[in-house]
């Protein structure tokens, strides 16, 4: 059964069960609610598989911490207006703050833990070390994860579009010069 | 956040059967997911549209078709959009952040609610969010709001870039419900605050926007966004105006003109366009821009910068005249 076939009927039974908190076992596609009002979605994750049982309030943000212990995704603002939480679905940088997990079904995920090979940082990562393009490192993962996604687009030509391609990355400390020049090292 | 159910149909009518009073269509979340955090929003059920066949970016014989559910930036970098109507492109480019318009789909573009800080904030009182609680913008912090179009029960901005564009373009929306489709001019979409700023578009409970279409307009190709605002980037705007031009010999023979960000609805200047076709300079026909503002204590100075920002406009796509 998929969702699209669920009846409206069916839609407020499942929450009214859901809502006096009884579990009723049901197989159920992924991205499909449950009985009991949680949603099952089924991910990769750096390569990894993930199969998850999620509240559908949860977002994407809030699982990657709290749920796979990916902890390197920050949570800065949590409305949309800071980037820290930048990840990639299937090769896109966007906001994990404002996705819900739900929605993550059948999806391709990169973290900032994803970039690495083994020992060996990825060269945008080596360019923020080398370029010092950082100072507290808040918003260091999210700022890589837009670089990465910037050279990727294609947008870096100029000094001016990096920091237009960078822009939804917010760094208090002010290392945007340093950031940028980590841009260009990495895009050499 | 309130407990809702959570639904991904994967087709229209499976969605409209699930829809009604009481559920939220979901397509970026860029604005549902963030004002259900603030319980701003707090639909009791969910239902994910991002499964459905609403994509598509199409130039046909009678103008552009977009999908409801395509993303900012898609539509921003096609092709046909960037050639015939760099307003629209524009607009886009302006809006946000690059990851936001990774994720945000035009359908909910247009649906966005507005950024004033007492309708996101659940401790104040607003009319818009709680009908008949007041508005303590026409008083209070009013820096950001509306200066056209306001009235005393509310004064907030609509804040998309590109619904201004598309307005200027008399561009409609395609819309379908559980009774069948219809179509809608963006403009008449809109609705003005009144007393009713809770009503804010013509959309009914559990009717769906499939596509916007834009018709055919060859001289939209001389065209631009210009976009004001407190800092250079990822903000909203203070003015903002969607321009496009027909230029022939040298004369303006006709014009599109219309404001972002000081209007509370995208606001069309009929007025400025009328000047320019009979042959107006820009200085004067742009002083039109702000016929019938309505400031408050902290945004009088919106009424100089929109004629400025048209005139700006203007001059950008036709040089000074
Ligand atoms: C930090 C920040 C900065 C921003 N800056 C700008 C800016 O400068 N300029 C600008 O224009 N915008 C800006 N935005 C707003 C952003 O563009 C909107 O949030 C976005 O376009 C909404 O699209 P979405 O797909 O994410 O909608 P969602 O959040 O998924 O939905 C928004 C609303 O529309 C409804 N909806 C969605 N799709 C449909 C449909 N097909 N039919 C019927 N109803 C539908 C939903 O139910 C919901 O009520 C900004 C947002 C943030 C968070
Ligand atoms: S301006 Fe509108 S949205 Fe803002 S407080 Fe007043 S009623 Fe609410």
């Amino acid at each position: 059964m998929t969702s699209g076939d669920l009846s409206r009927r069916r839609f407020f039974a499942q929450a009214a069960v859901a809502s006096v908190g009884m579990t009723v076992p049901m197989s159920v596609e992924p991205g499909a609610p449950e009985a009991d009002g949680l949603v099952e979605v089924a991910f990769t994750v750096n390569g990894k598989g993930e199969r998850l049982r999620v509240d559908p309030r949860i977002t994407l943000l809030d699982a990657l911490r709290e749920r796979l212990e990916l902890t390197g995704t920050k949570k800065g603002c949590d409305r949309g207006q800071c980037g820290a939480c930048t990840v990639h679905v299937d090769g896109r940088r966007v906001l994990s703050c404002l996705t819900l997990v739900a929605t993550m079904d059948g999806k391709r995920l990169t973290t900032i833990e994803g970039l690495a090979k083994g020992d060996r940082l990825h060269p945008v990562q080596q360019a923020f070390i080398d370029c010092d393009g950082f100072q507290c490192g808040f918003c260091t993962p999210g700022q890589i994860m837009s670089a990465v996604a910037v050279l990727r687009e294609g947008h870096a030509k100029s000094d001016e579009e990096i920091r237009e391609a960078m822009s939804g990355n917010i760094c208090r400390c002010g290392a945007y010069p340093n950031i940028v020049e980590a841009v260009k090292q990495a895009r050499s | 956040m309130r407990a809702f159910d959570f639904a991904a149909p994967r087709g229209i009518a499976g969605a409209l059967r699930l829809a009604g009073d009481g559920s939220a269509f979901l397509a970026g979340g860029t604005t549902l997911v963030d004002l259900m955090k603030l319980n701003v929003l707090a639909p009791e059920h969910v239902i994910d549209i991002n499964r459905l066949p609403l994509r598509g970016i199409r130039l046909g014989p009678d103008g552009l078709h977009i999908g409801a559910l395509e993303r900012m930036d898609d539509i921003a970098r096609h092709g046909a959009v960037a050639a015939q109507y760099p307003l629209i492109s524009q607009a886009l480019l302006l809006s946000a952040s690059p990851q936001i318009r990774n994720m945000a789909s035009i359908g909910g573009n247009l649906m966005q609610r507005t950024r004033c800080g007492y309708f996101r904030d659940m401790a104040t009182s607003c009319n818009k969010r709680s009908p008949g609680s007041g508005c303590p913008a026409q008083t209070g912090d009013n820096r950001g709001h509306a200066v056209l179009g306001t009235s005393a029960s509310c004064a907030a901005t609509h804040a998309s870039d590109v619904a201004v564009a598309l307005v200027a373009l008399d561009a409609s929306v395609r819309l379908r419900g559980r009774d069948g489709e219809r179509s809608v001019r963006l403009a008449d979409f809109y609705l003005l605050p009144g007393d009713t700023p809770h009503v804010e578009n013509r959309l009914r409970p559990g009717e769906l926007i499939t596509e916007v279409i834009v018709p055919r307009l060859q001289w939209a190709r001389h065209s631009t966004y210009v976009k004001v605002r407190d800092r250079q980037s990822y903000e909203f705007a203070l003015a903002s105006a969607a321009v496009a031009v027909d230029l022939r010999g040298g004369k303006v023979r006709d014009a599109r003109v219309a404001v972002g960000g000081v209007g509370t609805v995208p606001w069309r200047l009929p007025a400025v366009e009328a000047a320019l076709r009979a042959g107006q300079s820009f200085e004067r026909a742009s002083a039109l821009a702000a016929e019938g503002a309505r400031p408050l204590a902290g945004n009088s100075f919106k009424v100089e910068l929109v004629q400025r920002t048209v005139l700006r406009a203007l001059m950008e796509v036709a040089g000074s005249r």
